[in-house]
């Protein structure tokens, strides 16, 4: 059944008010449901915070239409990307398999329930031939599970090709975490480790710096099958003939700071017990301003006030992130599923 | 924006850093790993010692040190100081000459290399005929004399190495007046020894390795006198009028030969084999020295009867009716004897005996009766049983400085009260700063106490917890009681002794308080023990606990070693530092940590179980703690099971791949197409081949999990009066540090002192805090209301401290060996944080607060954090806002005894084994600053009295 009213662009207010105000029109106050809407890309996606209700408003044009489904028997891959169209393809398969290939009988609903695996980042600023990839462990008994080793590899220099050594990734173990992505792959060389450089560095200084960000892991990769690498736009790809450099380029260093500042975890809280009670998290102390000194420390007091957490659909997307991906105008869908999977964070 | 300031560009700070932070390794103590050859300059009293890797080390009065590194790093097979110089010649295995000298620069002396030489045959010629074998430094200082394995002796000029070819003295004209029928038995093979004659400077000694030994006239060049000797030759040695000399010889045999004008062709006077009958060892150097009384001093190295005693290294030093045949721990390298060196004395008379053995320097004073050792001030063998740990205490009180002396010195009364012999060179260092001790456990249950505030590291004390024990070795064992008429007349001499009889006695852990005297030592066995200083011996029962750490743990097996057994009854314990409590933990692990806390009279220690506290004053434990988690049964089983289970592990993968072998063959039978088989026999080859391939270069990512072994190792305890429950009331706390990232921190209450002894102290537990990194943690620390780190226990009541800010909020440091992080206190809150391993892939090793003052005003110190990794960088991080300051690459990052070994001292210091013989000190402090600076003055007799200049030089003629 369909209903119609309206609503204050200008004042949509809370999500709550608002789901209290559906379930008043379709008199159903006792009934748990999902909302969704249609997005200017046609895609159904969810409303169930304020955020996400505030963007449906906002780009409602000028209807929003609204699809309410019990929630018992809802369809939870309904939502995402292109759903509306139903044009699912391969490549979102093979890189996200857990949206899609997952038992459907698992409650992914509401934004707790979604736990990301797994990102491609920092698309629009990393040369072609390279992958940034996001390991969430967090959570999860799933192993990392890969190796790496040492190797040698050909850089482009100043003085012509020179062999280097660098580090490797050897293995996946079976139904790990790193082979389940499918974004990693073995023989992938291994550049950086959040945002430090490997190069100089030994294997053993290398598997200590993963683990020691295991819980958060971003690696990346130079994909020893360059095949499947993202094509970018005309502008784009027309620089992409230096697809054999090979150093990251240096012309993004508040991007990166960005990115490295989004990566201070807050998801590695310790935790702490006290007077044998029950365990918590330690909460970040507030940030002091009684002196100069404690101001020149506060890259590390406020290492994430954000906490990063994105699920893989678009419902987080907020704008200043629009912004910075609308310097690549997204033709190809699936790569604009790829895009605007990462991890955009603004400070 | 401000991430951008990137900290360090302060212009400011960057000056104080230069004023407060600068790195230098200083000085290297203990004794030369490998030593090869050794020399002496009996005009510069200096000592010599050349090293397998090529250093030459030379040391003079106690601070007079000197260091030198060939290049080559080849080994050093012989050193002789040039006469009445400043100079010495090293030849290395690599039959390079080189010439060193020692230049005063800004008031000091320093050694540097001058000249290096590579003796040239002609075109054509093998190069056994340029091969050196014996060189002698003329007393005209302006040439040397070079025997080579030819037989040839060439001769070159100093300091230019220039060859005088005309000056060669060849085997031919060296042979040409022998009688035909020696000299068809045997040809000159190569020069053994070189010896100018005492006397006369124009005349010298040559014996070729077959036993021709011939006098040479430097003048006419030519043959004076044969002297043919029927056994190989090893050595020769002038008595000191020139009137005699002395040969010895391959089958254990010396002979002494007349030299006299008459008789070109003398008979040997004596031919003696002084521990014949039967075969003997050879007799491989040989000094005469004449005495006033008439009766002469020989001494000589080896000539052991072959069978019964071939394996001792032994000298032997005969004088009239006493014979003494000094026995060494381990090979003897060389050895030099100290006579009058003064020109106008008639006799030697020798007044010590120098010995390098390959583990240690033995003096002996040969002018006291019954022949005592010397307690050299340096050179000491840290290695004489194996260094387990070390423990460094800055700024020892002198009344705790002079018992410690005193309990020594009476473990010293056995040596000789002789001044040290070689006394030359001046120290002009100026006094150290203060008082350092620094004090090693070792394998066999002892602790040295070595006085580490200066260049010389000089063992005051040593402290043995044997005693407590029954082991199976009785200490009543005593090697050196050998019966009066045994012959050879053997004698142990040495403190080296690296087997020790029971692992278990090892020391692990060492807590001295400096200000009490107390000192808790722990052991590989789960034993804890708490000393007390007494000046007195005395005879007492050590007061006995036991901590079971696996309390209510049920089902599990230790499967390692046993606990050490006791001694029932009282034990006798000489004056020093003597045990009165006995804490053994169940199971009976190797202890990993250890705190003491005088001033509570409380002792902390742990294990890989858990940790305990025990009250040393009442003498009951408090209580302890499992920080096992119930899945780690490596910690449980003991460390033998660890080695058992990687084998095991390995057998099983050895067994999968020869299963899947097996398997394949199997489906041989079933399957008859061959091919298929084949393919499959090959796939298997393949993958276990792969798996061996890649195994050794591949590293696994893998997070840590709560379920990884030894996360239960306490590797830090830590007690601190700060405030734990809330802020208005501070508290005794223990904390507690693990490898699984885990901190436990407990409240403590400590009846007041005048009922101390009635109340029992309690604990309990007041936070746990569990570090998501879960990096084993390795440092924990209180900071004040200043940000100060709390002052050790009873600093204050000496007043050696200001009282710690209570006012001001505490904050926890936290450092495990990928981050540092801060904490507020009372709640626990995260403040800051710096991720180490995260950022440079380095993990910490070894922490510790040290206090850096200015070199350029007294007046400003600061605190900060010495840091080294496990890369062997040594990282200095400010507190408390844990900034990296500056970073020094210290040691070799394969080095891992080394990096393991690392000890800092509170004052920016620190000490690595380099060997295990040796600790290389080093500073990061601009004001303290430990090194060698001394003079070596050329006596003005040599520049000015050149009238008498060859007597002199024949009295100060090198041996």
């Amino acid at each position: 059944e369909f209903r119609r009213f309206s609503l204050e662009r200008s004042k949509p207010g809370k999500f709550e008010e608002f789901y209290g105000l559906l379930q008043h029109v379709h008199k159903i106050p006792n009934v748990d449901v999902l909302v969704g809407y249609t997005d200017i890309h046609g895609d159904l996606l969810p409303i169930n915070n304020d955020d996400n209700y505030h963007k449906a408003v906002s780009t409602a044009n000028p209807l929003l239409r609204i699809f309410i489904q019990r929630k018992e028997d809802a369809d939870y891959s309904a939502f995402g990307t292109d759903t509306m169209t139903r044009k699912k393809n391969v490549l979102s398969n093979v890189l996200r398999p857990d949206n899609h290939k997952k038992k459907p009988h698992i409650v992914i609903s509401m934004p707790q329930d979604f736990r990301p695996v797994s990102s491609i980042i920092d698309v629009d600023i990393l040369p072609e031939t390279h992958r940034r990839v996001r390991l969430y462990k967090y959570g999860t008994d799933k192993p990392l599970g890969f190796y790496i080793r040492d190797g040698s590899s050909v850089r482009v220099t100043p003085h012509g090709l020179e062999k280097v050594p660098g580090i490797f990734i050897s293995r996946l173990v079976p139904g790990g975490l790193a082979q389940s992505t499918g974004l990693l792959a073995v023989n992938d060389e291994v550049l950086e480790v959040n945002g430090i450089e490997v190069s100089g560095k030994s294997l053993d200084q290398v598997t200590d710096m993963m683990i020691a960000n295991s819980r958060n892991l971003i690696i990346t990769v130079r994909p020893a099958n360059q095949r499947n690498n993202v094509v970018r736009n005309s502008r784009t790809s027309g620089s992409s003939g230096q697809s054999t450099e090979s150093s990251l380029p240096s012309s993004t260093p508040n991007i990166l700071a960005n990115f490295l500042q989004g990566e201070e975890e807050s998801d590695e809280e310790d935790i702490i017990i006290e007077d044998s009670g029950e365990p918590q998290q330690i909460p970040k102390a507030a940030p002091t301003s009684e002196s100069l000194e404690s101001l020149t420390q506060i890259e590390l007091l406020h290492e994430s006030t954000q906490n990063g957490f994105l699920p893989s659909s678009e419902m987080n997307l907020n704008h200043s992130a629009g912004s910075v991906n609308m310097e690549y105008e997204v033709q190809d869908p699936d790569h604009k599923s790829l895009e605007e999977d990462g991890t955009i964070i603004t400070l | 924006m401000r991430r951008f300031l990137r900290p360090g560009h302060d212009p400011v700070r960057e000056r104080l850093k230069r004023d407060l932070f600068q790195f230098n390794k200083t000085v290297e103590h203990g004794f030369p790993h490998q030593p090869s050859a050794l020399g002496y300059s009996p005009f510069l009293r200096l000592m010599a010692i050349g090293t397998r890797s090529g250093a030459i080390k030379l040391y003079g009065a106690p601070g007079v040190e000197f260091m030198g590194l060939h290049e080559e790093n080849n080994t050093v097979m012989q050193i002789h100081f040039i006469p009445d110089q400043c100079q010495l010649v090293t030849l290395l295995d690599d039959n390079s000459l080189h010439l060193w000298s020692l230049k005063q620069h800004s008031g000091a002396s320093e050694l540097r290399e001058e000249q290096r030489f590579t003796l040239k045959g002609p075109p054509g010629s093998p190069p056994s005929a340029t091969q050196i074998t014996a060189v002698l430094p003329h007393s005209s200082r302006e040439v040397l004399y070079l025997g080579t394995e030819s037989g040839n002796i060439f001769v070159v000029e100093l300091p230019s190495f220039r060859v005088l070819e005309d000056r060669t003295i060849t085997s031919e004209a060296v042979l040409q007046r022998v009688p035909e029928d020696y000299c068809n038995r045997r040809s000159c093979e190569l020069v053994e020894a070189l010896r100018e004659h005492p006397k006369n400077p124009d005349q010298i000694l040559i014996g070729y390795s077959r036993g021709l030994i011939v006098l040479w006239d430097l003048q006419n060049n030519k043959v004076t006198h044969h002297f043919l000797g029927s056994q190989q030759l090893e050595n020769l040695y002038w008595q000191r009028d020139g009137s005699k000399f002395i040969s010895c010889h391959y089958d254990g045999s010396y002979t002494q030969w007349p030299v006299s004008s008459d008789n070109r062709q003398p008979e040997p006077l004596e031919n003696l084999v002084p521990y014949g009958p039967f075969p003997c060892k050879a007799i491989s150097k040989i000094y005469w020295q004449t005495t006033k009384n008439g009766l002469p001093y020989i001494i000589f190295q080896g000539g052991m009867p072959r069978a019964s005693y071939g394996d001792r290294h032994s000298i032997s030093v005969v004088h009239g009716s006493q014979q003494t045949a000094f026995d060494f721990t381990s090979r003897v390298i060389d050895f030099f004897i100290i006579f009058s060196s003064e020109p106008t004395a008639e006799f030697d008379d020798p007044s010590a005996m120098v010995v390098l053995a390959e583990e240690e320097l033995v003096v002996i004073d040969l002018k006291t009766a019954g022949w005592p050792a010397v307690h050299p001030p340096y050179l000491a063998s840290l290695h004489c049983s194996a260094i387990t740990c070390s423990h460094h205490v800055s700024n020892i009180p002198l009344k705790l400085w002079e018992r410690i002396i005193s309990a020594g010195s009476k473990q010293n009364i056995h040596y000789s009260n002789m001044p040290w012999p070689i006394d030359g060179g001046t120290n002009v260092a100026p006094d150290p700063p203060q008082r350092d001790l620094l004090l090693t456990g070792h394998e066999d249950g002892t602790v040295r106490f070595w006085d580490a505030s200066g260049v010389c590291l000089h063992l005051l004390y040593k402290l043995s917890t044997v005693r407590v024990f029954l082991t199976d070795a009785d200490p009543n064992d005593n090697m050196n009681t050998l019966g009066e008429d045994e012959w050879p007349p053997l004698r142990k001499v040495g403190t080296f002794d690296p087997y020790s009889d029971d692992p278990r006695l090892g020391i692990q852990k060492i807590y001295l308080c400096k200000y009490s005297g107390y000192l808790a030592v722990a052991g590989t066995a789960g034993q804890v023990l708490v000393m007390e200083l007494d000046d007195e011996d005395a005879e007492h029962v050590v007061d006995h606990a036991e901590a079971d750490l696996l309390q209510d743990q049920e089902g599990y097996r230790w499967k390692g070693h046993e606990k050490l057994k006791t001694r029932d009854g009282p034990v006798r314990f000489e004056a020093g530092f003597q045990p009165f409590v006995l804490v053994q933990c169940q199971p009976p692990a190797v202890v990993t940590s250890l705190a003491l806390h005088s001033e509570w009279k409380l002792v902390a220690f742990g294990t890989s179980h858990g940790f305990g506290l025990f009250d040393h004053q009442q003498k009951r434990l408090v209580f302890v703690k499992c920080t096992l988690h119930p899945s780690d049964q490596l910690a449980l089983e003991g460390p033998l099971s660890r080695v058992k289970s990687l084998k095991k592990s390995l057998r099983q993968s050895f067994r999968r791949i020869r299963r899947s072998r097996v398997s394949s063959r199997k489906r041989q039978g079933i399957s008859r197409n061959a091919s298929e088989v084949q393919e499959a026999n090959a796939k298997y080859d393949q993958d276990a081949l792969q798996e061996m391939e890649l195994a050794p270069v591949q590293r696994k990512i893998e997070a840590r999990s709560a379920e990884d072994s030894f996360t239960g190792f306490v590797r830090t305890l830590y007690f601190a009066d700060t405030f734990l429950r809330d802020s208005s009331r501070h508290c005794p706390s223990l904390w507690a540090g693990t490898n699984g990232g885990t901190v436990y921190a407990f409240c403590l209450r400590i009846p007041p002192a005048e009922r101390r002894m009635d109340e029992p102290v309690r604990a309990e537990q007041a936070k746990e805090i569990q570090l998501m990194h879960r990096a084993p943690v390795v440092g924990i620390l209180v900071l004040d209301g200043r940000s100060t780190p709390l002052p050790e226990p009873l600093e204050v009541a000496h007043d050696l401290s200001k009282s710690p800010d209570m006012q001001g909020s505490h904050q926890l440091l936290v450092v495990s060996e990928e981050q540092f992080k801060v904490f507020t206190l009372p709640k626990v809150s995260s403040k800051l944080k710096l991720k180490l391993t995260a950022l440079e892939g380095c993990r910490v090793r070894k922490v510790m607060v040290a206090n850096f003052g200015s070199c350029k005003t007294d007046d400003y110190s600061e605190n900060d954090l010495t840091v080294l990794t496990n890369l062997g960088d040594i990282q200095i991080i400010s507190l408390p806002f844990l900034k990296l300051q500056i970073r020094y690459p210290c040691i070799r990052k394969e080095d891992v005894s080394g990096i393991a070994s690392c000890v800092f001292t509170k004052y920016g210091q620190g000490f690595y084994l380099i060997s295990p013989s040796e600790f290389e000190r080093f500073s990061l402090s601009t004001k303290w600053l430990v090194e060698p600076r001394c003079i070596v003055d050329v006596p003005e007799v040599t520049s000015n009295n050149h009238v008498h200049k060859s007597g002199i030089e024949n009295a100060v003629r090198k041996s």
